[in-house]
């Protein structure tokens, strides 16, 4: 398959009042396209620092990353965010939050009816339909990120950008919103970069989970591909053996490889 | 069902009268207080008059507020409402300009700190300073009122609605940008719903302003007004109407106040 995203010896520093503080250096990856990679880490070892890079909402200090062979410049709808904390637009309803996408992106070509149409499925996809004029006010946490979700993917961007999307959801509610992504992504083949702190999400819904060292000057310490057919079941995977090295792996990795800064 | 809730709603209104009764009750024992220290400090005569006496001269004065004898001698009505006008031009402009000014100091850096020690330089200066500069200019008395007005209640405006642009939290424009929105619709859809709170801080603030500033600048330039009524009733010797419009004064600032606060909550609760 065609590499898609290509992060080519990224280095990230911010200037602090302390100086210079090097958060990222030598990332290497390459993203084919409809591939699934999760990245995770320590909390501050610089995942969302990485994403916001992929998002071109920050630009790299050194090195370069490329999206469909062009250089990221900087943010555009074709690379769409789903932000850890759902930034919906308080004054806007569900139905508005996801239209001000679709109409970005495709008022170009399309008429008003069909933009209205685009927003009311993309709502329905995750289960909305019943919320499309609820303010983000009115609605659950579990709902908000739903929107998020569908404001992202109504844009049918090339690549889906997440950080922690189901981070603040409870475990049933995050069960849920796995499955219905797992689909979307099987169904649209978007290309995904997840961002996540939860071993079992990587390994259920990854092709590949990139492991990164811990920060100052984080690096990717290893990447783990993982072969399990698709589509894949929660259920019948809790007892895969393979489903349980894959677990383990990650789960060396962030424990015994690079336990964690608290601890250190 | 009907049978349950008629009687429930009755409780409920009843509760809701004795909320309304114990919200009102203190301010009321507040306010006889004030009239009863009042009354005890001037029944022994001197040049103050009493309350009693105050409130007979109201009642006279309100019993015809709109009466016109020449353009020195008008009802209270007409000065109120002459001294409203004035405070509305004014504002009016001062919003106007200083609205989107706020806008521009609030996303552009290098304008705010071109522009920032400027306002800090004149926005402690007295109204009464800025008059002279009025009269000087505009050679009436009514413009450079007006004037006043609007020098005096734009700071507010501006500054309240640069914070309320520069506090537009970030989320909400990586939102922007990674939609990729135009200017117009950063603006419509992001920054104003997300300033709008400020600036109405603004608003309210400038309002007060204005009207603490018309009743100084109008003892000045003369005419209709309420300020002006001010001194033309000192000038009488008329202590009782001087308190009267203490009063009036008062109580007119706290409706503009009160107005604009009651609308602040009417759009944050739809926001
Ligand atoms: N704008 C910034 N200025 C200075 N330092 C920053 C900035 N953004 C991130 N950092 C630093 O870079 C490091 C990585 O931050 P980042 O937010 O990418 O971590 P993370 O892996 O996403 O953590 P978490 O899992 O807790 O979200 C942290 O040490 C953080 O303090
Ligand atoms: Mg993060």
């Amino acid at each position: 398959m065609e590499k898609f995203v290509k992060i080519e010896n990224v280095g990230m520093s911010f200037d602090t009042r302390k100086g210079k503080f090097v958060a990222l250096r030598d990332i290497d990856l390459t993203i084919k396209q409809g591939e699934f990679v999760s990245l995770i880490g320590h909390s501050g070892c610089g995942k969302s620092t990485l994403l916001n890079l992929i998002a071109g909402l920050t630009l790299p200090s050194s090195g370069v990353l490329l999206c469909a062979n062009r250089e990221i410049a900087g943010p555009g709808p074709e690379r769409a965010v789903v932000f850890q904390n759902h930034s919906l637009l308080p004054w806007l309803t569900c139905f508005e939050n996801v239209h001000l996408a679709v109409e970005r992106v495709f008022a170009a070509n399309e008429n008003k009816a069909q933009i209205k149409e685009r927003t009311t499925k993309v709502l329905e996809l995750v289960g909305l339909a019943h919320a499309l004029h609820k303010y983000p006010g009115e609605i659950s946490g579990g709902m908000k990120q739903r929107v998020g979700i569908a404001r992202a993917l109504a844009m049918e961007p090339k690549v889906l950008l997440m950080d922690e999307p189901f981070g603040a959801l409870d475990a049933l509610t995050r069960a849920r919103l796995q499955d219905e992504l797992m689909k979307i992504c099987d169904a649209t083949r978007a290309t995904t970069v997840m961002v996540t702190h939860d071993v079992d999400e990587a390994v259920l819904l990854s092709d590949r989970i990139v492991m990164m060292t811990n920060g100052p000057a984080a690096a990717i310490g290893e990447i783990l591909a993982v072969d399990l057919p698709r589509p894949r079941e929660r259920l019948t995977l809790a007892h895969d053996p393979q489903y349980m090295d894959y677990r383990s792996a990650v789960i060396e990795f962030l424990y015994a490889k690079q336990s964690h800064p608290l601890a250190a | 069902m009907a049978n349950l809730s008629g009687p429930s709603s009755t409780e409920a209104d009843a509760a809701a009268m004795r909320a309304f009764l114990g919200a009102l009750l203190p301010p009321l024992m507040g306010l006889m207080l004030l009239v009863g220290i009042w009354h005890l400090a001037t029944m022994n005569g001197g040049s103050i008059p009493t309350p009693g006496k105050t409130w007979e001269a109201a009642a006279k004065l309100f019993a015809d507020p709109f009466y016109r004898n020449g353009p020195n001698d008008q009802g209270i009505g007409w000065n109120i409402l002459a001294s409203l006008q004035r405070v509305a031009i004014g504002f009016g402009i001062a919003a106007l300009v200083g609205i989107p000014a706020g806008f521009i100091l609030g996303r552009f850096a290098t304008m705010a700190s071109m522009v920032n020690p400027i306002i800090s330089l004149l926005r402690p200066v007295s109204p009464l300073a800025w008059l002279p500069i009025g009269l000087l200019v505009f050679k009436k008395a009514d413009p450079a009122a007006t004037w006043t007005i609007f020098i005096c209640s734009i700071w507010p405006m501006i500054m309240n609605t640069a914070q309320g642009v520069m506090r537009v939290p970030q989320d909400y424009l990586n939102v922007a940008r990674v939609l990729n929105l135009s200017e117009w619709k950063i603006v419509t859809r992001i920054l104003f719903p997300s300033v709008l709170p400020y600036m109405l801080t603004g608003i309210r603030l400038s309002i007060g302003t204005a009207w603490l500033v018309i009743v100084a600048a109008e003892m000045l330039t003369g005419g209709v007004g309420i300020g002006f009524w001010v001194w033309d009733e000192w000038n009488n010797l008329k202590v009782e109407h001087i308190i009267i419009a203490i009063f009036v004064i008062g109580i007119v600032g706290l409706i503009l106040e009160q107005t604009l606060l009651l609308l602040a909550r009417r759009l944050h609760t739809e926001a």
